[in-house]
């Protein structure tokens, strides 16, 4: 242990604490920029540095360990001082266009400067040169905003394990990006979204496609139509300074519709609809497996509602595609649903509907345009927007977002059960095909207390759980005595330590969860940020929250699916069925 | 390379599957050693003269690091070169004490007689111009060093003179 005064204040801290951690132990907040949490501070940014007594220069208080005797000062004149003259630097090279940046008000530059009182930056000189990268779906890179903070190189690299960004050259002219400054489609990118998640400023962003939907909106000729996904609902608050947990299901219905969408539906529904196909075909992979003792069965089967998740496999595992679901994803199922199905019930073109879609999600943008995705001989969705850009398309419509009054979702395609809702957070799909699965096979009511499977919740990075089947319904007879076991890995670092413990023959399971970013979608590329591991945890209890206050908590109870199979797709992986809601993979090189 | 002979191809006739063949080598050496980017880049500089796209791909495939990363450290070190370079890698020094003895106005001497910029390589590719940060030859300052040849006092007068003989093909007698 070492003692130490801050502000004069005695703290007792753990040898090898830092001095930023001693200080947040007693409430005192240094700013920083390049820290991450989970992660070794770098000390790149220098906007941490304090005094230290007895120290010649200040230090940066991320990366200098406190030690005993020591006589740190957080807020002396020249720490301040300091602090001050390291943002004035950053601010010097920065291109800020404040008012027309996506991060106005949002910006953690921005608010340093103001925290710290600057109002003059006595340096001049070259500002960073501006390229600006928009050859992704999902992304656009700004590198004349970029302050070199590094921040989106460690989620790339070490959360996400990707490496598609990394400092290129030396000096002022460092860049931060794809392989010699080259765009990001020239590299292998997930396009997760998770570099734009943590991005400090406005060099990364979500390509915005909210002028697209105004324009379809516009069209009288078009019938326009919004799917949520399950996150957003536990996130869209904190657009609005809510707190982050805080569920507004009902605001965000009613401002969907006040901004002119046609209906209003659920990515929810999907979700039920997956777990009904997936658990399916899960199923039907272990009868294959262990009574027609079929050695090609691919299992464990992987599920597939994460696109980052499948550009990750397809590019870095290409070799185990066949062991993931050929499920599409619920956000994909929706939109073919929506132009077969409803667009029949309705009475439209699939043409002339446009499925617009609200993601946590940046690859979703890139998942709506692959080229596979067109069941109805249209694009499955048109537009995807993140949390982040619905959030901002409310202000636009002028919406007090405070004001509104709860609205619910349109029928038929809105009606889910809580183990939708658990879509959002990482082991909640799998926590939710069991669920379905277990009463399927067995006939029993689930027997979990409150239907959770808590070894699988949570953000540890890789879990697992087991379900012992006792009894069996008859047609399932064959997996009496079979012990079911699960493992659930969000962040694709995790995914990978997982994939190389099963191929090492380490671990071997039935099923197995991916959601591509730390938390699962909750903490997706598309949230408001900024997503800390506090923030993942009241968005997953939110989640919880919304599942525990249904009574419809399972997936194979929901009316309006059973509906949806007497009336159209007849049986699951059905016919129909495969035309609709399964898709296929493609081995991608790794760049 | 262990008998610190020289692999460079540049005087040699030799199939790109042989330069590889000559990489692979340096990869079965360095690939599992911590730190082994910088040593196997160097090395593959040495075997084809620059690092093309190609064998930078082929580096990180084999290192398991991303193409990015690899790129990062290449366009990090000036040394690292991602163009063809010339025969003669005129390399001028830029340090503190050839600065101050007149090393900027070798540089465009240099640049006038071969009518080249910093980081290119003439048309006949026999000369590549890059600038040195301190070749550890302070007292000779201005120095400017042509592959291995170092060329200490130099004077822009002379610059022309000592670069004919080069062209002439007796440069490494100087």
């Amino acid at each position: 242990m070492a003692k130490l005064t801050i502000n004069n204040m005695p703290v007792e801290v753990e040898e090898g604490t830092t001095i930023l951690q001693a200080a947040k132990k007693i409430d005192i907040n240094i700013p920083t920029l390049c820290y991450m949490q989970n992660f070794e501070p770098i000390g790149a940014c220098r906007v941490c540095l304090v005094e230290v007594e007895g120290m010649r220069d200040p230090v940066a208080s991320c990366s200098t360990p406190a030690a005993e005797g020591m006589k740190v000062h957080t807020n002396s004149r020249s720490a301040r001082d300091a602090r001050k003259m390291v943002v004035e630097l950053l601010l010097s090279e920065h291109q800020g266009d404040c008012q027309l940046c996506d991060r106005n008000e949002d910006c953690e530059l921005q608010r340093l400067a103001r925290d710290l009182g600057i109002k003059l930056i006595r340096y001049e000189g070259e500002k960073s040169r501006r390229i600006v990268d928009e050859s992704t779906p999902a992304l656009v890179r700004d590198s004349a905003k970029c302050i070199g903070c590094r921040r989106c190189v460690t989620a790339c690299n070490l959360v996400q394990g990707i490496g598609s960004l990394f400092p290129q050259g030396r000096g002022f002219k460092t860049y931060i990006g794809p392989a010699f400054g080259n765009p990001l489609n020239s590299v292998t990118c997930v396009q997760c979204g998770q570099c734009a998640a943590i991005c400090p400023v406005g060099a990364i962003s979500e390509k915005d496609q909210i002028d697209d939907v105004w324009r379809a909106l516009d069209d009288p000729s078009k019938f326009v139509i919004v799917q949520t996904a399950p996150a957003i609902r536990a996130a869209l608050g904190e657009c609005f300074d809510y707190k982050p947990g805080t569920i507004v299901t009902g605001k965000m219905v009613t401002a969907l519709r006040k901004i002119g969408f046609d209906a209003v539906f659920d990515t929810n529904f999907t979700a039920d609809l997956t777990i009904i196909e997936e658990g399916t075909e899960l199923l039907s992979r272990l009868k294959k497996a262990l009574v027609d003792k079929d050695k090609n069965v691919a299992l464990p089967m992987f599920t597939s509602c994460s696109p980052g998740w499948i550009n990750y496999a397809e590019a870095f595992f290409p070799d185990i595609l066949p062991n993931i679901s050929t499920c599409k994803s619920p956000q994909q199922m929706f939109g073919a649903v929506a132009k077969t199905y409803y667009a029949e019930k309705i009475g439209r073109k699939p043409e002339d509907i446009v499925v617009v879609s609200v993601m946590p999600c940046t690859a979703k943008k890139y998942e709506a345009q692959r080229p596979e995705m067109n069941s109805s001989g249209y694009q499955d969705v048109d537009i995807v927007l993140t949390t982040r850009e619905l959030g901002r398309m409310i202000r636009q419509a002028g919406l007090d977002f405070d004001q509104l009054e709860d609205g619910a979702m349109d029928s038929p395609l809105g009606i889910s059960s809580g183990a939708a809702d658990i879509f959002g957070n990482t082991g909640g799909v799998m926590e939710a095909a069991l669920r379905t699965v277990y009463e399927i096979v067995t006939g029993q009511d689930f027997p979990f207390p409150k239907l959770h499977v808590t070894p699988i919740a949570g953000l540890e990075g890789v879990k697992e759980a087991s379900v012992k089947i006792e009894t069996t319904v008859p047609e399932w007879a064959f997996l009496k005595g079979v012990e079911v076991k699960v493992a659930v890995a969000h962040g694709l670092s995790n995914a990978k330590k997982l994939i190389e413990k099963i191929k090492a023959g380490e671990a071997s399971y039935h099923f197995i969860e991916v959601m591509c970013c730390p938390g699962g979608c909750i903490g997706g590329g598309g949230q408001p940020r900024q997503t800390n591991d506090e923030v993942r945890n009241a968005r997953i209890s939110a989640l919880y929250r919304e599942d525990e206050g249904k009574k419809l908590r399972k997936s194979h109870q929901n009316p309006d699916i059973k509906k949806l199979y007497d009336e159209f797709l007849k049986t699951p992986l059905g016919e129909k069925s495969h035309q609709l809601l399964h898709t296929h993979y493609h081995a991608k090189k790794k760049v | 390379m262990k008998d610190g002979k020289c692999t460079c191809a540049c005087n040699e006739n030799v199939s790109e599957s042989e330069l590889f063949e000559r990489l692979d080598k340096v990869l079965l050496e360095y690939q599992d050693k911590p730190g082994g980017l910088i040593p196997i880049l160097q090395y593959a500089q040495a075997i084809f003269g620059f690092l093309p796209e190609n064998v930078l791909k082929y580096v990180s495939t084999k290192l398991n690091k991303s193409y990015s990363e690899v790129a990062g450290v290449v366009s990090f070190y000036s040394f690292f070169s991602t163009h063809p370079r010339g025969k003669y890698l005129i390399r001028v020094c830029l340090g503190t004490a050839c600065y101050v003895r007149g090393g900027k106005e070798i540089l465009d001497a240099v640049k006038k007689e071969l009518k080249i910029e910093v980081g290119e390589t003439t048309p006949d590719r026999l000369f590549s111009l890059e600038i040195g940060r301190c070749f550890g030859a302070c007292g000779l300052a201005p120095v400017l060093l042509i592959n291995e040849n170092v060329h200490r006092r130099a004077k822009p007068s002379k610059i022309a003179e000592i670069l004919g003989a080069y062209k002439g093909g007796t440069g490494d007698e100087q």
